[in-house]
């Protein structure tokens, strides 16, 4: 399903369009494919370029400009939900294709035949961008991959929301604390001894990296594979100890 | 120093966590400096397929024509390197293999592959790419593209449509422009670049670099550079962790010690003055 945009004022819906043409604008002239009469609104005011999944908009040098979710636009990759405002109108940018499929189908690398135009730059907004992405685009290839639910479920950020934190016990730094707030956090000397902390979805883990002596857990050397931290755990690295835990 | 011992080359490829096949294709030939990654498309197990002509007949042929001549010699047709002549027309084998496939066999209609391949000699790397498969480079802390992608969103970026920064956001991220196989007739990109000691070339397919940062990327190179399985791991882990949605594949290249070309000291003169 293509993209569309409604139209609305005052919270009252008064149209849908959907996105279908490469080109389509707004303005206040009938020949505009979005049509909004009233003086607010310039002759010509918008264009929306859509290119296969992707749409953008562009102001065509008008008047009153445009606002995208409450900032003044001259030219906006639009994306699902956005709201764009011109005068009292608003207009909501609506495409919800990848909920919709199977994220597995868009993900499929595909070729793209025949050149695609793309139109110059243009040095502002002007009226005449995007003519042309009729091209024949022989798209190959549309896989059936069965849709797969859990993908959704894969996506989730990481789901530890407490701040983990590695606070060194002895040596020069004693005291010191180091929040783990990357996915991957050095200690160490590289040469020398290194390990990493790694954040994964499902919890922190500690790994040896480089070096002949391999990093204490709780007293115990840690093996080649990564091992999984718990709140307390006690890390020496190089002759300093070190304390990993969870901060509330 | 000879190249085998000069490099430190490790491959790694992964289905992902959502495909139950692997399109993707690696290949290594150490004792030449070479590193071939392919990423197949096409119904079936026809990306595989593909993939897997592409690696197979660039690294064969390449080892093969390299037992008997070396990179830097000059083509006498072309007056080019033979590194980057080796890497052009090779390319353009596999390319000529795949669509002879596709065209002979039903099931294989329409399969092509992307590729991305370093053949490293004389102190430099000469790449090859179709497609959008990548080639990075660190060095020192930085992390670069040595690569630029044949696709729609490259050409949305070149042309100013679209920043680098909105680029993750498009829906039309995997749209190639190129690729092996597809038509009788391939445009290899090739380049050749200088290459320096502690430099770390990945080579990878797109399940990565769609779903793990570049900024992550640069963190795990330069945090496990002196382990480069494990760095492999990792990003692999990474990109699964974040969905996995794609197959995984990447070829690590840590350059360990000059492998510059013995010249005797007229060749050096002749270079010197070429300069």
């Amino acid at each position: 399903m293509a993209a569309k945009i409604i139209l609305s004022m005052d919270g009252i819906n008064i149209k849908e369009y959907a996105l279908q043409k490469e080109r389509m604008t707004i303005g206040r002239k009938a020949s505009n494919d979005i049509v909004i009469d009233n003086l607010a609104v310039s002759g010509e005011h918008a264009a929306i370029i859509t290119i296969l999944h992707d749409s953008f908009l562009e102001d065509l040098d008008s008047t009153n400009g445009l606002i995208v979710n409450g900032v003044a636009t001259k030219k906006h990759f639009l994306q699902n939900n956005d709201l764009v405002e011109i005068g009292k109108h608003s207009l909501r940018y609506v495409n919800d294709q990848v909920s919709k499929t199977s994220a597995a189908d868009f993900e499929k690398t595909m070729v793209l035949r025949g050149p695609v135009k793309i139109p110059p730059p243009p040095p502002v907004a002007i009226a005449e961008p995007a003519t042309g992405f009729t091209q024949t685009q022989v798209i190959l290839n549309k896989p059936a991959t069965p849709p797969l639910e859990q993908t959704d479920k894969l996506d989730a950020p990481v789901a530890t929301a407490q701040v983990a934190v590695v606070q060194i016990l002895t040596g020069p730094n004693a005291g010191k604390e180091l929040e783990l707030v990357k996915n991957l956090t050095t200690l160490g000397k590289p040469g020398l001894q290194v390990a990493v902390l790694a954040r994964r979805p499902h919890g922190f883990f500690i790994t040896h990296v480089e070096g002949a002596t391999f990093p204490l857990l709780n007293g115990q050397p840690l093996s080649e594979q990564p091992h999984p931290l718990q709140d307390h755990d006690l890390i020496e690295l190089a002759g300093v100890k070190m304390e990993f835990f969870f901060k509330n | 120093m000879k190249i085998a011992e000069a490099l430190q080359i490790v491959s790694l490829t992964h289905p992902g966590m959502v495909r139950t096949h692997n399109e993707d294709s690696v290949g290594v030939e150490t004792a030449y400096g070479l590193a071939v990654l392919a990423d197949g498309m096409g119904g079936y197990n026809a990306g595989e397929v593909a993939s897997g002509i592409a690696v197979s007949v660039t690294a064969t042929e390449i080892a093969h024509r390299l037992q008997s001549c070396t990179p830097t010699d000059i083509d006498a047709e072309s007056h080019e390197e033979l590194g980057v002549v080796l890497l052009r027309d090779n390319i353009r084998k596999a390319n000529t293999s795949i669509y002879h496939a596709s065209q002979s066999q039903p099931q294989y209609a329409g399969m092509g592959t992307t590729i991305v391949t370093g053949l490293f000699y004389d102190n430099r790397v000469a790449v090859g790419h179709v497609g959008d498969s990548r080639m990075y480079l660190l060095r020192g802390d930085k992390l670069s593209t040595v690569t630029k992608d044949h696709s729609l969103l490259q050409e949305q970026i070149d042309s100013g449509m679209i920043s680098r920064e909105d680029a993750r956001y498009s829906k039309n991220k995997n749209l190639v422009t190129r690729a092996v196989g597809i038509d009788e007739n391939v445009l290899p990109e090739v380049h050749v670049y200088p290459v320096q000691i502690g430099d770390i070339y990945l080579l990878c397919s797109d399940g990565l670099n769609d779903m793990v940062e570049d900024m992550d990327i640069e963190a795990v190179l330069q945090a496990m550079q002196g382990n480069l399985p494990l760095a492999a791991q990792q990003l692999i882990q990474m990109a699964n962790d974040n969905g996995g949605r794609d197959n995984v594949s990447v070829i690590l290249v840590k350059v360990l010690a000059d492998f510059e070309v013995p010249r005797s000291w007229p060749v050096k003169l002749l270079n010197w003055f070429r300069k």
